[in-house]
């Protein structure tokens, strides 16, 4: 097991060293510069654009700049914005947890629904329900989710008015960040009607962020089991006159879940990504919204930096879900 | 009264150009302590016919049978929670191929206890201490060793040791072997047989023997049932299928084992059954 993590992180240094010259890179190929979108409609004088680029230090040679990049964040320093004068990495802490919670709320959405629909699909193959559930299922994924995102809007906030439109809580409520997890703060608030507030707030982007997942997990869990379902280990289950459900349950999902695990963790990283989106379209202030802004204003230490932290992430949870892959799959820690 | 009756069994699926027969039409009667083979070519329906006793057949699978009674009970019409109580129990099977058989994500203990302690409601101590008593009737060497061991660390011949384990878990009354050793080479294939051999006789169980190897039928069985295309061609004792077989199927099919060969190539059971046409009536 310590060889087999060993073998994974050996992968993830030139993985790293590649992130941090395409995020580098990455927003220098944009037209503009952080200077001339500060200056606004009026504009500069050359000499004063080139003074303040000077200034920042962006009028040294590329890879000077590259190399300073890397060598403050190996040493944990990531630079401060250039808008908002704070350090990169204390902004994304404060805005991480939102995004996070988020993000759990989606794959807990995506995987309570999403995997048993596809078992059940693929238990009851060629019937309605199979039928209907991937029908909703294809329907979902090629869903754009800017635009499942703002029907559920109208739908739910504009006309039924059952939930808020965007935010993390109603204003009513305010109480400081003790973990920035905003429906736990809310519950140890005090203030009545606070975590419900927060709940009602999360429900929509969770749904938004969760579908392509959710149909993603579902179709991949019906594949899964059709497959694992014709193996002869069941056929050996149920000749032993094991329950059905146990057959299922037990000797097949067992089995499904390898690829079922391996699709959750790529999902995982598409959650981040789709963060952005959802993030922008209900005003959830999360990195994904960050980002956004950050590109928008070409603010160069924050897009590096939190391009940076991001893949970091997304690599720790597909590590995370590679030991977990191994914990499932005796032949894999076995080897 | 017979152990496994069946009369008039037929199975048919349907298929996108309809329905397709596997068996037509099979009667076979296995008593307590004996020993039926079942020979004939793959697609001969000699499984399919094995996995509708065992209710083990896709749901869309069209079974009837006049009679289909094990112990008396009528398997045509059990419940499915009935036949669950005796499938695992009283009746248990065998497959083919032992390493894909067994669950890879389980360990060998995992997969014996589950079935002792389903069935006779063992507690886990019992059932792993049973467990290695089963290891050890079946040959496998430091068995209390092996009961953490997962499918892929063991060789095909000890997994299929370890399916016999699990069979032969509740002392069954029959046991359905279908082509026990064909997935293994030839001396751990005599070795498997050697052991249910063994088994059959010590527990005198019923042992329905699937398989298209005629020396596997010589060396275990008792009475033998050749099929064809879902058809009883013939049965009898195996001294007199091997001296005087009646039927021109049998003659070819016998007459087709390598060691048989007379010229440069082997004999094969269409040139075989032709040339019993030709000259036999």
């Amino acid at each position: 097991m310590i060889r087999f993590l060993l073998r994974k992180l050996a992968v993830i240094v030139p993985v790293l060293i590649g992130i941090t010259i395409v995020s580098f890179g990455f927003v220098r190929i944009l037209p503009g510069d952080p200077v001339m979108l500060m200056a606004g409609e009026r504009g500069l004088t050359p000499e004063r654009h080139a003074e303040m680029m000077a200034q920042f230090g962006f009028d040294r040679p590329l890879p000077v700049q590259y190399l300073d990049f890397v060598a403050s964040a190996l040493g944990g320093d990531l630079g401060q914005s250039l808008v908002s004068k704070k350090p990169v990495l204390a902004e994304f802490l404060t805005l991480f947890p939102a995004t996070v919670e988020l993000g759990l709320c989606a794959v807990l959405l995506a995987t309570l629904i999403g995997v048993p629909l596809g078992v059940l699909a693929a238990v009851k193959r060629g019937s309605w329900f199979d039928q209907l559930s991937m029908g909703i299922a294809l329907t979902g994924y090629s869903m754009p989710i800017f635009w499942w995102g703002l029907l559920l809007v109208i739908l739910f906030s504009g006309t039924l008015g059952w939930t808020p439109v965007s935010g993390r809580i109603a204003l009513q409520y305010y109480f400081p960040d003790a973990t920035g997890f905003m429906l736990y703060d809310a519950a140890v608030s005090g203030q009545k009607g606070a975590f419900v507030s927060a709940l009602r707030h999360l429900i929509l982007p969770s749904i938004v962020l969760a579908t392509i997942p959710m149909a993603v997990l579902a179709r991949q869990s019906r594949s899964a089991m059709l497959e694992v379902l014709g193996e002869d280990y069941v056929r050996t289950a149920r000749s032993r006159g094991l329950s059905p459900w146990r057959v299922i349950c037990l000797h097949a999902f067992r089995n499904a879940l390898i690829p079922i695990v391996t699709t959750l963790g790529l999902q995982i990283g598409g959650i981040l990504t789709g963060a952005i989106l959802t993030e922008t379209i209900f005003s959830w202030p999360g990195i994904g919204k960050w980002m956004v802004d950050s590109i928008a204003r070409r603010d160069y230490p924050v897009v590096q930096g939190g391009l940076l932290l991001i893949a970091g992430i997304v690599m720790a949870v597909n590590l995370l879900v590679d030991v977990l892959y191994a914990l499932i799959n005796p032949r894999i820690r076995h080897k | 009264m017979a152990l496994l009756e069946i009369r008039n069994l037929r199975v048919a699926f349907p298929t996108a150009g309809g329905l397709m027969t596997a068996v037509d039409g099979i009667d076979l009667h296995v008593d307590q302590g004996e020993v039926l083979a079942i020979v004939g070519e793959s697609g001969s329906g000699k499984s399919v016919s094995m996995l509708a006793v065992m209710g083990l057949l896709p749901p869309e699978a069209r079974v009837e049978a006049d009679v289909m009674r094990f112990d008396g009970q009528d398997l045509r019409v059990i419940p499915a929670r009935a036949r669950r109580r005796i499938i695992g129990k009283d009746v248990s099977m065998i497959f083919q191929d032992p390493i894909s058989s067994l669950n890879p994500s389980f360990t060998v203990g995992f997969q014996l206890t589950e079935v002792l302690r389903h069935h006779l409601g063992l507690s886990r101590r019992a059932a792993r201490d049973r467990a290695v008593e089963l290891l050890t009737a079946v040959g496998i060497p430091d068995p209390a060793g092996r009961l953490t061991t997962y499918p892929h660390q063991m060789s095909g011949g000890q997994c299929q040791r370890v399916m016999i384990a699990s069979a032969i878990a509740c002392n069954p009354r029959l046991l359905i072997a279908d082509e026990p050793t064909t997935a293994l080479d030839v001396t751990i294939q005599k070795q498997i047989l050697d052991l249910l051999s063994d088994l059959q006789i010590r527990t005198g169980m019923g042992l329905i023997m699937i398989t298209h190897d005629m020396g596997v039928v010589a060396e275990t069985a008792d009475r033998v049932m050749v099929q064809y295309m879902g058809r009883k061609i013939e049965e009898a004792d195996v001294l007199s299928l091997f001296s005087t077989p009646a039927q021109p199927y049998t003659r070819a099919l016998l007459a087709a084992l390598p060691e048989n060969a007379t010229g440069t190539r082997l004999p094969t059971v269409g040139a075989m059954a032709k040339q019993e046409a030709g000259h036999g009536r």
